[in-house]
């Protein structure tokens, strides 16, 4: 029994020869260094982030974030520094403060008013619009221009008998 | 003596484009049928001439007449044949001259398939298309000619940049430029229709197949630039949200929303000025697109070298076409009718509150892309956006944008009732939901991971894309039913319908490789000897070494990777460490061996130094990473199957009288 | 019908921007440096490892931190500029060759001229890092009390030399 134990302790050392060792000394830190050089930018390649970056200044911002990591540095320390010494470009990620406010803030401000505008058409459509006379008219002239039954312009992919159906089938 | 011939094309066709710019609009104001007459026989000259421009250009790089000061910059002698036929759009411009080149090849195809449209609309979207081209003519022969020389001759080119070294930049900028030219077509439409008084629902009719294929174009061609990025760049990666890429993504959610706002006004005659306003917006961005990678105003990895004066003569010409189509617009508007009538619930609705959500979503990356370019003339210094806002602002959006995708083709025109839509979706979503919160949990033994990983994230886009098969399905059992043969039910659906369904499939398709690829991929950065092993999602990596190898224009190291499973050989993978000789550039070449479920994919860092032939070596393993773009390549499908519609063929007998009882 | 001109107006306000964006070197990362003391270090001198060198020492002076490398291209195109600047003996230049091999540099400086009053090697390159250093040449001009009132990213050209480095240096030099 004792002998398997011991046997068994032993095994995945013996697969673990030959296999090939990861880069860092500690992949767990290596993969947060990753993660944070991610929202760094290269300065020197623009545009691209400092964790899949191979120029040199690159390897050195890595070696830095690596030994202050080590150095039992947080994150936002690490990134404070960068900003220290190279300024608010480095950062691809904009902290939320009043320079980038109207950044993260658009978007949601679109989708508001674009909602809003489009709810307020329909609303103002369904007062004015009385029915499609128009529509018919165009629709004809669509037709004989191109040369087509005006049917099938209405709702093209309709199944074959049941085109009396129009407008209650989906 | 060959070069000076496409300068003088060039030049013949400028004048062209300039009488076609002209004359058939003026025309059309006046009712005069021989000024719009001259129409079509000068697209079909100025086609011509800027093909002998482009072929002249094509002749100079193949046979590597050095003479020509582009050629020396962008081409070598050694650069392989195909290579040198890309670099014609390798720098900006040849790429110029591309983009002038299939716009007028828009142009003629206008001319050639509008014989049922009335005389004056045809004048007109000629004419407009004319007046761009003017512009993009001037542009080439004042600032950016191709056909400049270098004297006395290079003895031999700079060469070609090794990233562009590459079967995928052969066709990537094509795709990608018959789909920003293509833009101009609806445009042209818009502007005509705006030009003519008569807004119309014909007009949206007739610009849609157009708008439809230069929208299938532009779609192709970015998944092709995310995978030449995912393979060449070597960062394993797809897509960086780089301003060049955004360049190219903005006109694209602008095309999209197009298409269904065209569908709309089309069968429904209202949005009329929306839609309008979305076929300007669309082809202003394609402009503006190649402002911002040709002005220098934004740092991209793509970008083109830069010149202020280039920068001041395409903002010029952007401020006429953008600011007099908008103000055309401002004047004309105001006047076009409302429409058929609908419900505030109905499929119209749904089809524009998807528009609302593309156009912000547009907006978004638009406000993204150049709010560092606000903050720094406002003067408050600069700064970066990246990856991690885009990502941010993304999903919020597209979330409500793909829910209301799978209502939409369920939903009916004109009213519909909320209850009855939720009655017929629920075991749509209940399923999606019941596979989307279980399927994580088998997906780490399927893919062999040390550990399940379940998270809300993976839920969500799994939920999504299932949603969107789920309500495919669902809308498929409805149209199929019926009595009769199965076959015959099948047949009768209209192809624009089927297109519909499988552009949305390749919308699903796409996000379940985006979110499993995040959510499952494998990286490993390792340092391996020779005979060094390593296990990564059950495949076990063997590093044989690295060994020199002479291409035709680069020495290469070639890493040996064998790769297995289980014991058994699967594959031997090659990537590639490259100098490139004239520009002694290094090249990181990813081998990568593709699959249904994950791919393999290993490159090459640099040698280890304490160690003889260790090798710093990346293997990633990729899961469901190229259904990304096979989603592309089906919303591309959809598109086609779209304008194949019978609707939109030209019909000059008439045609059988199949549902006219409606 | 004020919402049809709308899209106009928002057009001319992005052109404008768009127009002032033009001229902006997008390459240029203003440092942050700009205004504050030069970060302190203490380095060994190129020619001379055994004597070190520390900026404090230059308390009281103008003068020019030159960073260059053997390795660096453009540092050979403003090196005779340098070159002139010393033999005019307007201010004082201290060289710091960044992620060199030390043969190397001093190999450079004996074949092409030294215009540096003092040369220090930062061979691993982390007094660059202090000072933000991310291309190669850079110069910063430092004031008499140490604090670095100018930083030029890219070579030293007649150029700015006359219209931006040397007014500022005599500015300086009066306070």
């Amino acid at each position: 029994m004792r002998f398997l134990l011991i046997l068994a302790l032993l095994l995945p050392v013996f697969s673990f020869a030959g296999e090939a060792k990861d880069i860092a000394d500690d992949p767990v830190m290596e993969m947060r260094m990753i993660r944070l050089a991610e929202k760094v930018r290269c300065l020197v390649c623009q545009s691209e982030p400092v964790s899949t970056s191979h120029s040199d200044w690159s390897n050195d911002v890595r070696a830095i974030m690596r030994d202050k990591m080590k150095a039992g540095a947080t994150d936002q320390q690490i990134m404070d520094l960068l900003v220290e010494r190279f300024g608010k470009s480095v950062l691809f990620d904009p902290p939320v403060d009043k320079e980038t406010m109207p950044l993260w803030m658009a978007p949601f401000i679109l989708l508001l008013l674009g909602g809003l505008g489009l709810f307020y058409q329909l609303k103002k459509r369904r007062g004015v619009v009385v029915d499609t006379t128009l529509s018919v008219q165009d629709e004809q002239r669509a037709a004989s221009l191109l040369n087509e039954p005006s049917a099938a312009l209405n709702d093209a992919p309709e199944p074959v008998g049941q085109a009396g159906k129009k407008d209650t089938q989906a | 003596m060959i070069p000076e011939l496409g300068h003088f094309s060039l030049i013949v066709a400028l004048f062209l484009a300039t009488t076609l710019g002209v004359l058939p609009i003026l025309g059309a104001a006046r009712n005069n049928s021989v000024l719009m007459g001259v129409a079509r026989p000068l697209a079909y000259g100025q086609m011509l001439l800027i093909g002998v421009a482009f072929a002249t250009l094509a002749n100079a790089f193949l046979s590597n007449d050095f003479s020509v000061l582009y050629v020396a910059q962008h081409s070598n002698s050694q650069l392989p044949g195909q290579y040198r036929f890309a670099a014609i759009w390798g720098g900006h411009e040849g790429s110029l001259l591309l983009w002038a080149f299939f716009l007028s090849v828009w142009t003629a195809a206008v001319a050639a398939f509008s014989k049922h449209l009335p005389e004056e609309m045809v004048a007109r979207v000629l004419g407009v298309m004319g007046m761009i081209s003017v512009g993009f003519l001037l542009f080439m022969l004042f600032t950016s000619s191709p056909f400049e020389r270098l004297l006395p001759a290079a003895a031999d080119g700079r060469d070609l940049n090794p990233l562009l070294q590459d079967p995928g930049l052969v066709i990537h900028p094509p795709m990608l430029y018959m789909g920003y030219v293509g833009f101009s077509v609806a445009f042209a439409f818009a502007i005509s229709a705006l030009l003519g008084g008569k807004l119309d629902a014909t007009w949206a009719r007739w610009s849609r197949p157009w708008t439809t294929v230069a929208w299938v174009f532009m779609t192709i061609g970015i998944a092709l630039g995310s995978g030449w990025a995912y393979y060449e760049l070597g960062w394993g990666g797809w897509w960086f949200w780089d301003p060049v890429e955004n360049a190219s993504f903005m006109p694209w959610l602008l095309g999209t929303a197009l298409i269904h706002s065209l569908a709309v006004t089309e069968k429904r005659g209202a949005f009329k000025s929306w839609t309008v306003l979305l076929a300007i917006a669309a082809f202003s961005l394609s402009l503006l697109g190649t402002f911002l990678v040709r002005s220098g105003v934004l740092t991209s990895v793509h970008s083109f070298a830069s010149d202020p004066k280039r920068g001041i003569f395409i903002l010029s010409f952007l401020v006429l076409v953008i600011g007099a189509s908008l103000l055309l617009f401002a004047w004309r508007a105001p006047k076009v009718g409302l429409g058929g009538k609908f419900d505030m619930v109905s499929r119209e609705s749904l089809l524009l509150s998807n528009n609302v959500l593309l156009s912000v979503a547009s907006a978004s990356v638009f406000i993204g892309t150049l709010y560092p370019l606000f903050m720094d003339a406002l003067g408050y210094g600069k700064l970066s956006v990246g990856a991690p806002y885009f990502e941010a602002v993304f999903v919020p959006l597209m979330v409500p944008m793909v829910f209301l995708m799978g209502l939409g083709p369920l939903a009916r025109w004109k009213k519909m009732s909320v209850p009855d839509l939720a009655r017929r979706v629920r075991w749509a979503f209940g399923s999606a939901l019941v596979l989307a919160v279980l399927l994580p949990l088998l997906m780490g033994k399927f893919l062999s991971l040390e550990s399940n990983k379940w998270s809300p994230m993976i839920v969500l886009g799994l939920l999504m894309a299932f949603w969107v098969i789920a309500t495919l399905v669902v809308s498929l059992r409805q149209r199929w039913a019926g009595q009769g043969r199965f076959m015959q039910r099948v047949r009768a659906q209209s192809l624009s319908y089927y297109g519909m369904q499988v552009a949305h499939l390749g919308v699903a398709l796409f996000i379940i490789g985006v979110t499993l690829v995040k959510g499952y991929e494998t990286e490993r950065d390792l340092r391996m000897n020779v005979g060094d092993t390593v296990v990564a999602g059950g495949y076990e990596f063997r590093f044989n070494g690295v060994t020199e190898s002479q291409g035709p224009n680069y020495v290469a190291g070639v890493g040996h990777v064998s790769v297995s499973r289980d014991g058994h050989l699967v594959t031997e993978l090659e990537p590639e460490k490259r100098q490139y000789n004239v520009s002694g550039m290094p090249l990181t070449e990813a081998a990568i061996t593709t699959g249904v479920f994950r791919d393999l994919y290993v490159s090459l860092g640099e040698p280890i130094p304490e160690a003889e032939g260790a090798w710093a070596v990346r293997v990633y393993i990729k899961p469901f990473i190229d259904w990304i773009w096979a989603g592309c390549l089906l919303m591309g499908l959809g598109g086609i199957l779209a304008v194949s519609d019978r609707r939109y063929r030209i019909h000059k007998k008439a045609v059988t009288l199949q549902g006219a009882a409606a | 019908m004020m919402r049809f001109i709308l899209p106009f107006v928002i057009f001319l306000v992005l052109s404008v921007f768009l127009y002032k964006g033009l001229g902006r070197d997008t390459r240029e990362v203003p440092s942050p440096l700009v205004g504050k003391p030069a970060p302190a270090f203490m380095l060994p001198q190129l020619h001379d490892a055994t004597r070190q060198f520390a900026p404090k020492e230059m308390l009281g002076k103008v003068w020019l931190l030159n960073v260059w490398a053997s390795w660096c291209g453009a540092c050979k195109d403003e090196h005779p500029i340098l070159m002139e600047l010393s033999h005019q003996n307007i201010v004082p230049i201290v060289g710091l060759d960044y992620k060199d091999k030390r043969l190397d540099g001093e190999a450079t400086l004996n074949n092409a001229g030294d215009p540096y009053n003092l040369v220090i090697a930062d061979l691993d390159g982390k007094v660059g890092f202090d000072y933000g250093v991310y291309g190669v040449p850079e110069t910063y001009v430092i004031d008499k009390k140490g604090i670095i009132k100018f930083k030029l990213i890219g070579p030293v050209t007649p150029q700015n030399l006359r219209e931006t480095i040397l007014p500022m240096v005599a500015e300086l030099e009066k306070q």
